[in-house]
This record gives structure tokens, sequence and C-alpha cells, in this order.
């Protein structure tokens, strides 16, 4: 076999990589927002029980963002895996099938990148909250805002004015844990990499690949965040 | 509630005898301190009351505990006749029986900040459309109109697309004014409105209340500017150490006050 240039290994053509690191840069790409995404849903949840929560409320969010963020990452994931796969296991057990069956890979990475970002969430949108200058809140429900009123038009924009340099880096943290996802035999733009240097017995160039291809992501996602940031901090005095 | 009260609530030939405002025995503790002493007071339609004390004499408390900003430890609060329910707690305070009447009567009470307290995130028109628009839920356009004609009102109608962090404190006051009465609010309370301000622009916003008080608003006004209590307001209220020490006419009290604390304190002003 002769040795493939850079370009044409990223070819589409039938012998190029082209085609399926694009898929993979896509699954990536997916991944990263579905836990983001879920992360999300747990972030505001978890920073309302923390800022207006009950004692039981609070407590809970404290004890999940504790335990959370201080266990690795890529442990959360074999535990998503792995538990999820006993459990889906058990379910076939009962209905007849046999053994070993596996939880999707996809799902459980998502499930936990979801989960540990989820955690980040909830502490930079608290810290978001406690930014917000009270009296603009005073102001709100002066006028006769209700709490669901005042949260949607005052609270939410102020809240996401000031957490939104920190809702960025835990994307930018998530878009690399994505690759630690590869351990559950998804493809995805590490995996593929792996394979592709495994087959071509070429591991730089692939590896090389693959992070250009992160940071054109996180490039791009960094330039979007920035863009909404200048957006919500309109009407911020600057310097 | 019988018909007879509802009757009363809402006979317009009756609106001249019901106070606008009334508060009868508010009582206020932040934890051991007790800041208010049971506090009664009443605002008829019209009426602007200038109050005064030094600090710490309770006078932002007494403002806060009327829209509920401050939780009252007991007292009883009726704006245009209707009565804030308030039950008690176990722990001796009271909480609001029903927070949708509380926030209903919120948006009749205007409030002005010492601090502004302006939405950053919003234009000084939307600032003073947000709440008419979502929470009185009038018609857009009419609500644009009347705040056009607000903010021309209390000269800023060249400001209405700045934000407010691009205008001095007295702008952003009189914006704050024209976001409180954009409301139609029955009752004005003002929170030490030009505490903030540097002392050139004190005076641009005392215009505007003046001028809304000859208007025939209903106006509270928690202040330390002598000039407007004695001159603009129809009453003066002198709260000493959460209680009110002297009341009447600001001919009355500047020229005669009975009270010795007053004059001591008119005289260190």
């Amino acid at each position: 076999m002769t040795r493939q240039s850079l370009l044409d290994l990223l070819s589409f053509g039938p012998d190029g990589w082209g085609t399926v690191l694009a898929w993979a840069t896509l699954t990536t790409v997916l991944i990263a927002l579905s836990g983001y995404a879920i992360g999300a849903v747990i972030g505001v949840v978890g920073a309302y029980a923390k800022v207006s929560g009950g004692r039981i409320a609070r407590s809970l969010a404290d004890a999940y963002t504790t335990v959370l963020r201080g266990i690795p990452d890529l442990l959360v994931i074999y535990l998503f895996y792995f538990g999820g796969s006993a459990v889906v296991t058990w379910v076939g057990r009962l209905m007849g099938a046999e053994g070993f069956v596996g939880f999707p890979g996809f799902l459980a990475g998502a499930l936990a990148i979801g989960i540990t970002s989820g955690a980040q969430q909830t502490e930079v949108l608290r810290g978001g909250f406690h930014a917000v200058a009270k009296g603009e809140l005073e102001a709100a429900k002066a006028c006769g805002m209700s709490r669901s009123l005042m949260a949607r038009r005052i609270v939410a924009p102020l809240t996401l004015r000031h957490a939104l340099p920190g809702l960025g880096n835990v994307w930018q943290v998530v878009l690399k844990e994505s690759a630690l996802v590869s351990v559950t035999g998804v493809v995805e733009l590490m995996r593929q990499a792996q394979i592709g240097a495994g087959s071509t017995r070429l591991p730089f160039d692939f590896y090389l690949i693959a992070a250009c291809i992160f940071l054109l992501i996180s490039s791009i996602s960094g330039f979007l965040f920035g863009r909404s940031e200048a957006r919500l901090s309109r009407g911020v005095r600057r310097g | 509630m019988s018909n007879a009260a509802i009757a009363t609530a809402d006979a317009p030939a009756s609106a001249a005898s019901v106070p606008a405002l009334s508060v009868r025995n508010l009582h206020k503790r932040f934890g051991p301190v007790e800041v208010l002493k049971g506090i009664s007071l009443e605002a008829k339609e019209g009426e602007v009351i200038s109050i005064l004390g030094s600090s710490g004499s309770g006078k932002s408390t007494m403002l806060r505990c009327i829209n509920l900003l401050e939780q009252p430890d007991e007292g009883v609060i009726t704006v245009s006749g209707e009565t804030i329910g308030l039950v008690k707690t176990k722990a001796g305070s009271t909480r609001p029986a029903d927070i949708a009447q509380v926030e209903r009567i919120r948006s009749q009470l205007g409030m002005v900040f010492q601090s502004f307290n302006l939405w950053s995130h919003k234009t000084v028109i939307e600032n003073v459309v947000e709440a008419p628009i979502h929470v009185q839920k009038r018609a857009r356009a009419e609500c644009m109109d009347e705040a056009e004609a607000l903010l021309a009102k209390v000269g800023i109608a060249d400001k209405r697309n700045h934000y407010p962090s691009q205008l001095s404190g007295g702008q952003q006051q009189r914006a704050a004014i024209a976001r409180a009465l954009a409301m139609r609010p029955k009752v004005m309370l003002f929170d030490e409105p030009t505490s903030a301000l540097d002392p050139e622009l004190v005076g641009e916003v005392l215009r505007v209340m003046r001028g809304l008080a000859e208007e025939g608003r209903t106006m509270l006004v928690v202040t330390h500017e002598m000039g407007f209590a004695r001159d603009v307001s129809s009453r003066v209220i002198f709260l000493h150490k959460g209680a009110i020490e002297a009341e009447g006419t600001p001919h009355d009290l500047f020229t005669n006050a009975a009270s010795e604390r007053f004059r001591q304190f008119i005289s260190k002003a």
C-alpha cells in the first residue's frame, strides 16, 4: 500500500475517509448537543432549586453538584453504559431474552454528559442569577409581575447575560468530553480516528485530522457564543 | 363579601370619602429590632404626603411594607377601599392570603426607588411599556403611545431608545417615574427618589415630582428634601424610631412644631 497524502485521506471517494469522518463529526456534534441540552434542563432545574427551592430541594441540588463534580467523567460514562446495560439485560431476561443486552452507547453517552454538564450548568446559572441586581427584581415585583412572568421577562434574560460566558466554557468542555463516549463503541470523531489510524497505520495523520475538526467545531461555536453574548449584553456599560 | 361592601367599593360617588391609601397599626421587626411600632396613616385622593425622619427611623421600611416588598408583621393596608388580605403565620408575622391580590394591588401602586432599578436589558421605552403590556395586558400600540407621552412629560422623549446605562442618574430616575406612571397607579410611592443623585441632578427630578403633585396625584414621598416637603406636600409626617413623632401641614410643622425632636431634625437639615 502506498502512503496516502493527507488530502487523499480526506477525499470523499471510495478510497477516502471523507464520508465516514463527516458522519463521525456529525455524531460528535449530536452527542455534544444532546448532552448539553440535557445538562441545560438539569441546570435550570438545579439552579432554581438552589436559588429559591425549599430546604430539601436545596440539599438535593447541593448533593448532586458536589457528587457529580467529584467523579471523573469517564467513570460516569461507564456507570451509565454498564448500569444501563444491566437494567436492559434484566428487563430483557424478564421478557424471555437470553444473555447480555447492550445499552445504546449514544444514549448512555448523552445521558452521562448531560448529567455531568448539568452539574456545571447548575453552578454557572446560579452564579449568573446572583449577579443580577436585586433592585431590578424588586422593580418587577413592585409593578405587580407574577413569579412566572418575572422569571420569563426579567430573571431569565438577566441571568443568561451573566451566565453566558460560563455556559460557553461548559460547552467547550462538553465537546471535548464527547470524545470519551468512544469507549462505549459509538463511532464519533475520536473512535473514527482510532479506526482510521488502525487500518491505515497512519495514526498521526488521523489524530491530526480529528484535532483539526475538533478545533473547527469549537471555533465556530465560540464565534456563535460571542455573538449571543454581544446580543444579550446590550445595555451593559463597558469599561 | 356582602353586597353592601361591593356597592361601597364600586360607587364613584363615595370615591371622595374612601381614602386612596390607608395604613393602620403597621408593625415590622427585623430580628430583635422593632423597626415600625404601629404606624397609621391615611392618604386622601390627591394628597401629597412627605415622610421625613433620620436614617433608621423606619421610613423606607414603612413605604416598602405598603406594597409588601417587606412583609409587615402586623397591620391593615387598604388601597382604594380594598384591604390586602394577610394571614398570621406561626412565627408571629404575616403572609399574603392571596398572592394574586397582592400582585394586583402592587400594580396600582407606582413605586419609584432610590437606585432607579430600571431593567438594564431593556431600552427606556421598553422599560415603560413592559408592565402595562405584560401585567395589565393592554394593547401594545396604546401602551407605546402613552409611553411616548409620558417620556415627553418627564422630558426624556429623545432618550426613548437608549439603555439605562447610557443615561445620567436624573434621566434614569425620570424614566423610572414614567415607568411607574405607565401603570396608571392610584398612589405613587417614592422611596428617597433623589438620594442617589448628584446634587446638580436633584432639581430635574424634583421638578417632575412637583408637576405630578400639581396634577393632583396621590403621592407618598420618603425624602430628605426639606424644600419639597415644605413647598409641595399637603401633609408632612415625621418618623422617629419607628413611630410617628409629628404630623401636620407643612406650614404648621415647619413654623411651630410641638415636637422638640422635629425642630432639632429640621435645624440640622
